[in-house]
Parts: structure tokens; C-alpha cells; sequence
């Protein structure tokens, strides 16, 4: 008793707050440290929009070939969460937007320097349909029948700022029953067959070809899209984020982008 | 969850209130100093939570607060979030008290693996509980395509179909606190009861649920918080439709996306009500 008396001060619950204070020390005195230079000397971190997630898959493969040196980290997400992220400090090197808008957001912020964004793509609006047509959805005007399950991207996205324009200019109230968060999730829904119809990118159907069928839509009706990429102002590795840039405008670059329907700017 | 002391408590309380205190559990005097590794390790616990909260507030736009959360948006949303998640704890109250009773009483084959089935949703990701409720009952699913063939009923997109996901999410953490109150209770007074000739239903309404309420209402309104904040299983499953499907949320995340001051006005507004609820619940229940 008199033993464990003397020893009081060092009870299991102290033990335990000592040992978790000194591991956050640790912790937080390793990450200021060397490593974290030399990662962000070989990474270069792309925020990528949604719609370039298989696109960017294989030009990462390209560049890091072309770049050994270089290690090309994904984060891709809709352009508009992205820009978010980025806004609130997020160590983006490269910032690539389905859409000007969100660049001009981070110019305006000072997140991206005023000449520094590229347009690298450019992608086309498309009807998409479940593999077969069960609902025999004919052309953008048939998004009106309220007797079909119509979906498009929320507005704020791409992909549904872009989809309420064309129906905007074709003159047309869509009867949408759910308004996705992301052009994957809205194909995705297309493509297991709950929902009849949705306007997504051409090249989105491109990548679900075996489960969506896709219906053109008017080349006068098509809004103009055009994919920029810039090098943050902040960004950890410039050097590597200008190198990933320059890459996107190179021949082989385009050639895998045209792969996965994209037409070049 | 609920320890064995509060229920004698809370049940002598009823009948004789002198010995209210009787079981209570000891409590620490107020102005005892308490020791330094528990002050620190619970600050940071604390802090873990207030801080976010504190973040929240900075970023209010205090001056536009008003127009914002008045919006249509909003009203709908809120109005839908709490039908949905009320709705949802009605569900899960009347499904999962009966299904905690089975867990915790009966013996059958295959239990473990049933409750394990049960509890799964508290650790899969919302997103795939989501994807697999649309799996199941969307209109191409296995249940939900012959019902929606032959009577053209269809659950995602509907309100039916929030109500649905956010029983999915909830629902367990009210199947799994009153399965542990009932797993812990003192058997002998249903058993007094069946001797005195109460029939089985009766000694479950009239002896077991009153003993279990604490762990009851706790069930119940962890289901619902968990309701409430539902966000991943109620966009794959339901979609997103302001005034059908879009609760608070969805209607935060989707503003999110292009308008970051109604996204903060919103969030304030879940909690706000969060928060309310809690605290009343809090003080009627958990008072003494």
C-alpha cells in the first residue's frame, strides 16, 4: 500500500497522457522536419475535376515516365469542392477545372496567378441514357416528361451549370428528379438503371460505354467547354506543377485525352 | 450503456422518493481538485469538438444570417430533415426494439452472425450502405424491381426512400443500447410477474420497457442524431431534390458546391438544432 502511494504521480491515466503528449510533439516536430521538403520536391499534387478521373489516370502514367523523377499524386473531386479546398489552403500544385469560372474564383483569390492557366481539352454535352434505351429517350426535349426519372449535376457543378444552359437555350423545363452532386454519381445512377435520363459529358459515356448509351445533342445547343489547368500560387512544388502543366498541351498528352473523348482546345 | 444504479434510481424515484439517492452513484465534491493527466487528456478531448464548432461561427455571415436561413431552401430541407429523421426513429423504435428483444433473448441459430449483420452499418461507409440499399430495393434491385413492376411503387428518389436510408444508419445504434440494457437486466422481476400470471406480452410492455426506458430513450435519440446528420446512404439511395429528398445535409453539401456563405447558414442551422433537441432531452431525462 505504502508502495503504490509513492508512486501515485505516475498513475496508468498520467502515463498515458505523458506518453500522448510526447507522441504529438513527435509527431508535429517530424512533419516540419526534412521530409516533408524533399516529398514535396518529387510530388506534384493534382486537383483534377471529376470528369478527367480516367483521363489523368493514364496521363499520370505518361509523365511520370517522361519525369522519373516526379511523382504525380490524384485528388480528384468536382471542380467546385476542389476550388474549395484550394481556398481554404489546401497544398494543390496544379489546379484542373471543367470549367473557367473556378480558375477565375482562385485569380480572384490570389490562389492562381493571373496568366498562368492553360486550356488543355475541350468536351461536348451528351444525353445519357441505360444501356438499351429502355425508356426510349429520343433527344434533350424529352427530359420534360415528367414520366421519366430525369437526374442532372447540382447547380454549381459543371456539369449542371452546363446542362441547365443548353436546356436554357433549346427552351426547355427539365422534369429532374435528383440533382447529383457530381457527374459520377449521376452516371453511375444512369448506369445501374434507376434513373431513365441525365445530360452528362461526352466523355463520361465514353468511359461507361457498357452501361449507358449516349444521345448527341445539337452542335448550336452545346455550350462551349473548356478544360484550363494553372500552377497554384502557393504551390509546394512549382517546378514540378509547371513541368505537369507544359505536359497537358504535348502530343502525347492530347492523344491519350482524344482516347478518352476529349477534343483538344 | 445505461448502468445499473441509474435505473434504480430512476425507479424508486417513482414510488418512493426519500430513497431517490439511495443507489445513485457517488459523485465528485464540487471544488476537489481534480487530477492534472484527467484535466489535460479531457481538455483535448473537449477541444477536439469545440474547436470546429468555434470555426463554424467565424466563418457566419452574421449580417445576411437572416435572409439566408429563410430561404426556401432551407425551410424545405429543414422541414424534410426532421419529418425523415423523426419518421426514422418512429421505424426504428418500432422495428429495432423488438429485434434487440430477439438478439438479447432468444436463442436462435445463427444470432452471432445476425447481430454482427445488424451492427454493420455503423462502420460500413454511408456511401456503400447507400449503393446497396439501391442494389436491393431500386428499380432494377432485387426486391425492389418485382415490387415496382407489380405495383409500381419506387423508393429511391421519394421521401420514402430518406425516411428507408436513414433508418438504415440509425436504426442499429438503438437495436445495440437496448439490446445492452436488456442483456443486463434483472430478470426477476418478469420472472414475479409471469408467476402472478401476466401473460408474456403483457410482462414484456408493462415490466421490461419500463425498465429498459433510459436505455430506450438513449437509443432512440442516438438514432435519431444519427438521423438528423444523415448525409452519404440518403443521397446515393434518394437523390437530391429540394422539397422531396434534399435535407438539410444534402442542401449544405450542394451549396457547398456554389455558395459557401448559405452552406455555413445552413450547417449553423443543423446545429442549432442538433443541439437544441439534445439539451432538452438532456435535461428531462438525464437531469438527476
Amino acid at each position: 500500500m505504502t508502495r503504490s502511494r509513492s508512486v501515485r504521480g505516475w498513475s496508468p491515466v498520467a502515463t498515458l497522457a505523458a506518453f500522448s503528449l510526447a507522441l504529438l510533439l513527435i509527431v508535429s516536430g517530424a512533419s516540419c522536419g526534412a521530409t516533408s521538403e524533399k516529398e514535396a520536391a518529387t510530388t506534384v499534387l493534382v486537383f483534377g475535376a471529376s470528369s478527367l478521373t480516367d483521363a489523368f489516370a493514364d496521363i499520370e502514367a505518361a509523365f511520370e515516365q517522361a519525369n522519373p523523377d516526379l511523382d504525380v499524386k490524384l485528388n480528384l473531386a468536382g471542380s467546385s469542392a476542389l476550388r474549395e479546398q484550394v481556398l481554404e489552403g489546401a497544398p494543390a500544385d496544379v489546379f484542373a477545372s471543367a470549367d473557367w469560372r473556378h480558375v477565375e474564383a482562385l485569380i480572384e483569390a490570389g490562389e492562381v496567378a493571373e496568366d498562368a492557366a492553360t486550356a488543355f481539352a475541350r468536351n461536348r454535352l451528351q444525353v445519357a441514357v441505360p444501356e438499351g434505351n429502355p425508356a426510349g429517350v429520343g433527344s434533350l426535349s424529352d427530359l420534360a416528361d415528367e414520366d421519366l426519372l430525369v437526374g442532372l449535376c447540382a447547380t454549381g457543378v459543371p456539369c449542371g451549370d452546363l446542362a441547365r444552359q443548353a436546356l436554357a437555350t433549346v427552351g426547355i423545363e427539365a422534369a429532374v428528379d435528383t440533382n447529383e452532386p457530381d457527374v459520377r454519381s449521376l452516371l453511375t445512377k444512369i448506369g445501374a438503371g434507376e434513373l431513365d435520363a441525365g445530360i452528362v459529358y461526352a466523355t463520361d459515356v465514353a468511359s461507361a460505354a457498357e452501361s449507358v448509351d449516349g444521345i448527341p445533342i445539337d452542335p448550336q445547343v452545346q455550350p462551349d467547354i473548356v478544360y484550363p489547368a494553372a500552377v497554384t500560387s502557393r504551390a509546394p512544388n512549382p517546378t514540378g506543377a509547371a513541368a505537369f502543366v507544359r505536359f497537358l498541351v504535348t502530343e502525347p498528352a492530347q492523344t491519350i485525352m482524344a482516347g478518352h473523348g476529349f477534343e483538344a482546345p | 450503456m445505461m448502468d445499473r444504479p441509474r435505473h434504480q434510481s430512476t425507479r424508486s424515484g417513482r414510488g418512493a422518493p426519500a430513497r431517490r439517492r439511495l443507489g445513485a452513484p457517488a459523485r465528485r465534491r464540487l471544488g476537489a481538485p481534480a487530477p492534472w493527466s484527467l484535466v489535460l487528456l479531457g481538455g483535448l478531448g473537449g477541444l477536439l469538438f469545440v474547436l470546429p464548432l468555434l470555426g463554424l461561427v467565424s466563418r457566419t455571415p452574421w449580417l445576411s444570417l437572416h435572409e439566408l436561413v429563410t430561404s426556401s431552401v432551407v425551410a424545405d430541407a429543414l422541414w424534410l430533415s426532421l419529418l425523415t429523421s423523426v419518421l426514422a426513429t418512429v421505424l426504428s423504435v418500432a422495428l429495432g426494439v423488438p429485434l434487440a428483444w430477439l438478439l438479447a433473448r432468444v436463442d436462435f441459430v445463427g444470432r452471432r452472425v445476425v447481430r454482427a449483420v445488424v451492427t454493420l452499418p455503423m462502420v460500413l461507409p454511408p456511401v456503400v450502405g447507400g449503393a446497396a440499399l439501391l442494389f436491393a430495393l431500386g428499380r432494377r434491385g432485387l426486391v425492389g424491381g418485382p415490387l415496382n413492376e407489380t405495383t409500381g411503387f419506387l423508393l429511391p428518389f421519394s421521401v420514402w426512400g430518406v425516411v428507408l436510408a436513414n433508418t438504415f444508419v440509425a436504426m442499429p445504434f438503438l437495436v445495440i443500447t437496448v439490446e445492452g440494457a436488456l442483456a443486463g437486466l434483472d430478470r426477476r422481476f418478469e420472472h414475479a410477474a409471469a408467476a402472478l400470471g401476466a401473460s408474456r406480452l403483457t410482462v414484456f410492455s408493462r415490466v421490461t420497457v419500463p425498465m429498459i426506458a433510459p436505455s430506450l430513450r438513449a437509443g432512440a435519440v442516438l438514432a435519431w442524431a444519427r438521423a438528423l446528420g444523415e448525409f452519404g446512404a440518403t443521397i446515393t439511395f434518394a437523390g437530391n431534390l429540394q422539397g422531396r429528398t434534399q435535407t438539410l445535409p444534402l442542401a449544405v453539401f450542394v451549396a457547398l458546391e456554389s455558395d459557401r456563405d448559405t452552406a455555413v447558414a445552413i450547417s449553423l442551422v443543423l446545429v442549432a438544432l442538433s443541439f437544441t433537441v439534445l439539451v432538452l432531452l438532456r435535461d428531462r431525462w438525464w437531469a438527476q
